[in-house]
């Protein structure tokens, strides 16, 4: 593959984050004190627009899932060590990236740790294998699956909730 | 309250910062399909940042200790898709700073002075660790943001709807007990 497709892939990423105001991280700390919606009125369109044109693209051929093993217990304590650093750090793992390109110095730090913290992991990993991430393992299991649910419905769904949320919260706002 | 709005005033906010959230939450959803369809393999960070940290710990640890890490062995350190992918993304955040003229210098974010202080060496430091435990803390998951909250999610596996479930939770309640009711803000 040309290096020049993951290149150019990152570019838009990392443009739209910094447009979206995503690599400041008052906003992303303004998401998580329900101050400021930014963050999830970005993620929202992206998972749906995201899921119905995968979706599409799966029914026609044209790509396969990648879908990440649901082992429970790693699952849940890893996102439980991510939600309570985001409190601390302001940025995720991309932002915190995108934000060191635009200037905010005390990201880099961040960056730094997130290299230790990998490091950390790669060594630890022979002993979290065998003892965290075999607990209950189910496998690469999806929501349509398990609920007999089809997919569009999840998806449309969650748009149209997600979209009535964001016009309640907006309500008598002048836009 | 004011704060609800999406186009408030901010020192921090270049003026062409403005948007719509939801244009740019589509642009990225279509930048999925990309991923899928062309790259067959979903937007992500930490696994490029994870295999990038490999050749630091070559440095530290020696190459042998890097090399052989079980970790690292089946994927280990090149300027391949994931790779190249984060080096695109800081320059295209660098491009749209520019562009926009928002790009400046930032020691302490304000969420951050108004509830530590503001000291550069704290919030240095706070950063890196924080930094660290997120990071053990998406590769014990399988993922960040991106590759659970965006590219796991829109494909609506079990795993990336609990790994951004439990982080928006953890994030909530965490934001309440650090920063208080009134918040980061």
């Amino acid at each position: 593959m040309s290096a020049l497709l993951p290149l150019i892939m990152g570019f838009v990423f990392g443009f739209l984050l910094h447009r979206a105001r995503v690599t400041d991280s008052n906003v992303i700390e303004g998401q998580f004190c329900l101050c400021d919606f930014t963050m999830m009125k970005v993620m929202l369109p992206a998972i749906v627009v995201g899921g119905l044109g995968v979706l599409a693209l799966i029914h026609f051929g044209q790509a396969s899932y990648h879908i990440k093993d649901a082992n429970l217990l790693g699952v849940v304590l890893g996102s439980l060590l991510f939600g309570g650093a985001l409190v601390f750090l302001g940025y995720c793992p991309g932002t915190v990236l995108a934000a060191t390109a635009t200037g905010s110095l005390h990201a880099l730090a961040g960056v730094a740790g997130m290299i230790a913290g990998a490091i950390l992991y790669a060594f630890s990993f022979s002993w979290i294998k065998s003892h965290i991430l075999n607990v209950w393992a189910l496998g690469k299991l999806r929501l349509p699956a398990m609920t007999g649910v089809p997919d569009v419905v999840w998806l449309v769904g969650l748009g149209i909730l997600g979209l009535g949320f964001f016009a309640w919260l907006d309500r008598g706002k002048a836009r | 309250m004011s704060l609800l709005t999406d186009r408030v005033a901010s020192k921090s906010k270049g003026r062409r910062l403005d948007l719509s959230p939801y244009l740019i939450g589509s642009a990225l959803g279509v930048l999925s399909w990309v991923a899928f369809a062309v790259a067959n393999d979903p937007l992500g960070v930490t696994t490029g940042l994870s295999r990038a940290a490999q050749p630091v710990a070559a440095l530290i640890f020696g190459e042998k200790a890097a090399a052989t890490n079980p970790y690292w062995a089946p994927m280990p350190f090149s300027w391949d898709y994931g790779v190249l992918f984060l080096v695109g993304l800081m320059a295209g955040a660098l491009v749209s700073a520019l562009a926009s003229g928002s790009f400046r210098f930032e020691l302490v974010p304000r969420f951050w002075r108004a509830r530590f202080g503001g000291s550069v060496v704290k919030r240095f430091a706070a950063a890196f660790c924080a930094g660290a435990v997120m990071m053990f803390g998406a590769r014990m998951a399988g993922g960040c943001t991106s590759g659970h909250g965006i590219s796991g999610t829109l494909q609506l596996a079990l795993s990336s709807w609990i790994f951004l479930i439990v982080v928006f939770a953890a994030g909530i309640i965490g934001s309440r007990l650090v920063y208080g009711r009134k918040g980061a803000s």
